[in-house]
């Protein structure tokens, strides 16, 4: 390791523990555990410092939060698949005398023999760990695969197909057209008024329709049919330069959540 | 004297009693609402099971109450009873026993607040040792449970031990009501299949003592249905779809060269393995955060194996972080697959797929340590992404890395364009997959898949014509059609 790197090691250690001290005799007034506390408060603030340090490049401040981040949500994760899928849902339902080991509460509607096909099915997934039945592990994924794809299919179809089709059923003239002469007169450009209504109807229709036609796959985008396609990759684009600034803001709220924290609980500068 | 003092007393006695008697009839019961301000009964009222759902609810229809909008227009609301045995009612308190039952054997106990309802239960179970609240536990469990599944015998009593309990409320001028409960057992929404149900509906003016109650309808059973008929367009759809998916395999395997725009994101993919195997770094594959039922995954697989291959043929080094352990599993097989089909058996090693974390922040930190540490030439996501979409492909263009992704995730689509060199929008990830395969089950089901939507766009064209003539023109039959593909959740 070089020696630049140990003196900016010490340093953020020296750092570590002075802000520890400060923020525990800060806390000391109002906190019970105010040694605890000031040790946890100081600690998010440098793993928050850690993880933003690696804007600046990789670093070894960064590899720590990185490896613990992962280390604890894996084991984390772990544990709650345990006790939530196996314990809490599955075993009830097979066995009494292990839901009472367990100290889950039965389930109303007793056991049911069914549960065993998850059972078998994650013993055979598990088999890809024996170096001669490996094989048999593709079966359970078969099933997954398969069973999840075709129920899949009839939610696809039905939301973004069959009611894809009757969301575009929308009147181009709007609900209330009595002509050209009595929208003129009576023009109203408000968001709810009965332009903006057409214009809406209309987007929606040209939306879909040349939409389509770009993600047509069979015949290349050339001529009318290509014209279609560029229309309907500008009204995709316009789509997600809107859905981009939108998510953007939400980012920035991430941001102000953290940097209140760093100024606010951490510093208590704000 | 004596005679004075014994009337004066008469008088005094007399007085109290006419005093105590005229208390008395000051408590006379309430004097029942005049007939003349009742309103209207509502007529006509039908219960039956709701069509086209699971069971466990009833729908009631009734014709509305002479007095709703019309008549002395008193009613102002309808309020729909059901008649529940005596046994349905104490289920929910035998429930508070055993969740008390639970607390006290569990861990954690501490005494309820004086007074509360937790309270009066402790009171009577306070002197019981753990044992014996142990078997008061399992005894209660049981009676609940044989308390359920004696809920259509109790029914079937009406009207012997039971009572009407409000179900619904429908504001006037409503002439249907629905009663739906749960299938969950445990919840006391809990409404019993194949059970004789009695209902009423009362037209209530604004003081709520002044109603009138319709006739008693009954006895409904509620059941569920094998067919949803309001979803009869899917199953229309998914036998057209059905066979054109066949007829367009069928035509594959015969050997038709079935047409499919090239896409430069996928044309990128190979030019991206070579640049890699050149400059003797590594290519990284993200599958995204899906699990592997979810399509976007699926369709990664099989971009997957197709770079797995070119990646085992020209012996460079793939990494493919997962984020979910199925998705691994997956992703192992088709790898090796890969590695088998380009004759480089040897050359697989399992550590190409591995695991990294289910957390999604924590996955991302990982996969960006990974991209400096290790500085792939070119970086694929494919499949499903959210908010990490942005952080691996910033971090990606960091690292100096050429860029293919490829998601449906509408929302993370903005965030790959402007940060990667080839994006596939949407279903041209799906597309992708079948153009890079090119084996006749994908290319049928991707010209099927084209098939579908040119079938929309003349469904969308006629039905937007149908419903607009429908409304200027008053055509009751467009409008059938129209509704046709209006599709009951």
């Amino acid at each position: 390791m070089k020696k630049s790197t140990l003196i900016v090691m010490a340093v953020v250690v020296v750092l570590f523990l002075l802000s520890w001290v400060l923020k525990a005799s800060a806390l000391q007034p109002e906190q019970g555990s105010y040694i605890l506390r000031g040790f946890l408060v100081t600690f998010a603030a440098f793993l928050t410092l850690a993880v933003m340090s690696f804007l600046y490049q990789d670093n070894p401040f960064y590899k720590f939060a990185e490896h613990l981040f992962v280390g604890v949500s894996a084991a984390f994760w772990m544990c709650m698949g345990f006790w939530t899928t196996i314990v809490q849902n599955l075993i009830p339902r097979l066995s009494t005398s292990l839901a009472d080991y367990f100290m889950v509460p039965q389930r109303p509607e007793g056991l049911n023999l069914f549960f065993y096909t998850p059972v078998i099915l994650g013993i055979l997934l598990l088999m890809r760990l024996s170096p001669r039945g490996g094989w048999i592990s593709r079966w359970p994924l078969a099933f997954i695969v398969g069973t999840t794809a075709g129920l899949n299919f009839i939610r696809y179809l039905r939301s973004d197909f069959i009611k894809q089709i009757s969301s575009t059923f929308v009147p181009l003239l709007g609900t209330q057209w009595e002509g050209i002469g009595p929208f003129l007169s009576n023009l109203d450009l408000s968001a709810s008024g009965q332009l903006v209504l057409l214009l809406s109807n209309w987007v929606v229709f040209l939306g879909v329709f040349t939409g389509l036609i770009y993600f047509f796959f069979s015949k290349e985008h050339k001529g009318a049919f290509g014209v279609g396609s560029r229309v309907g990759i500008w009204i995709l684009m316009i789509t997600f330069g809107a859905s981009f600034g939108y998510t953007v803001m939400g980012r920035i709220s991430l941001l102000v959540g953290r940097i209140t924290f760093l100024f606010g609980t951490w510093l208590e500068l704000i | 004297m004596k005679l004075k003092l014994f009337v004066v007393s008469l008088v005094v006695l007399l007085s109290f009693s006419i005093a105590f008697a005229q208390e008395d009839t000051l408590t006379v019961p309430p004097i029942p609402p005049d007939s003349a301000l009742l309103p209207a009964a509502v007529t006509g009222l039908v219960a039956k099971d709701t069509d086209n759902d699971h069971g466990h609810a009833i729908t009631l229809k009734w014709q509305p109450s002479a007095d709703d909008g019309a008549g002395r227009q008193s009613v102002a609301m309808y309020e729909v009873f059901r008649w529940v045995p005596d046994l349905m009612t104490r289920i929910p308190a035998l429930r508070d026993t055993l969740e008390y039952l639970k607390l006290r054997t569990g861990d954690g106990w501490s005494p309820p607040e004086p007074g509360s309802r937790t309270d009066s239960i402790h009171n009577v179970f306070a002197s019981l040792d753990d044992a014996q609240l142990e078997e008061r536990k399992e005894s209660l469990e049981q009676t609940i449970s044989q308390a359920i599944r004696d809920l259509p015998a109790a029914h079937a009593a009406y009207p012997e031990d039971g009572d009407w309990q409000q179900v619904a409320v429908a504001p006037a001028g409503s002439a249907t009501a629905a009663d739906v409960g749960t299938k969950e057992k445990d919840t006391p929404d809990y409404l019993p299949d194949y059970s004789d149900f009695y209902y009423r509906v009362d037209a209530v003016t604004a003081d709520p003592a002044i109603r009138t109650a319709s006739e008693i309808v009954g006895p409904v059973q509620s059941y569920g249905q094998w067919f949803n008929k309001g979803r009869l367009a899917v199953s229309v759809f998914v036998l057209i779809f059905g066979l054109l998916t066949i007829f367009f395999v069928q035509h594959a395997r015969r050997g038709a060269d079935l047409y499919v725009r090239p896409m430069a994101g996928i044309e990128a993919v190979d030019d991206a393995i070579g640049r890699a195997t050149e400059m003797g770094r590594p290519i990284l594959y993200v599958l995204g955060l899906g699990t592997a039922d979810m399509i976007a995954t699926i369709a990664s697989f099989t971009i997957l194996g197709r770079v797995a291959r070119r990646v085992a043929e020209y012996q460079t080094k793939l990494i493919v972080p997962a984020y979910e352990p199925v998705v691994m599993a997956v992703a192992q097989e088709v790898v090796k697959t890969a590695y088998y089909d380009a004759g480089r058996p040897d050359d697989y090693d399992e550590d190409i797929v591995f695991f990294v974390t289910s957390l999604q922040f924590a996955y991302v930190a990982a996969v960006n340590g990974l991209m400096l540490r290790e500085l792939p030439a070119t970086n694929v996501y494919m499949g499903k992404f959210f908010a990490e979409s942005l952080l691996l492909a910033e971090t990606g263009a960091v690292a100096g890395s050429i860029q293919i992704a490829g998601t449906d995730e509408i929302a993370q689509i903005p965030f790959f364009i402007v940060a990667c060199d080839y994006t596939l929008i949407g279903e041209e990830l799906y597309a992708a997959s079948a153009y890079l395969g090119r084996e006749p089950i994908l290319l049928g089901s991707l010209k099927a898949q084209d098939w579908a939507k040119a079938g929309v766009i003349a469904l969308a064209v006629a039905g937007l014509a149908l419903s607009n003539l429908a409304v200027a023109y008053d055509w009751s039959w467009a409008s059938s059609i129209v509704d046709f593909f209006r599709v009951v959740d």
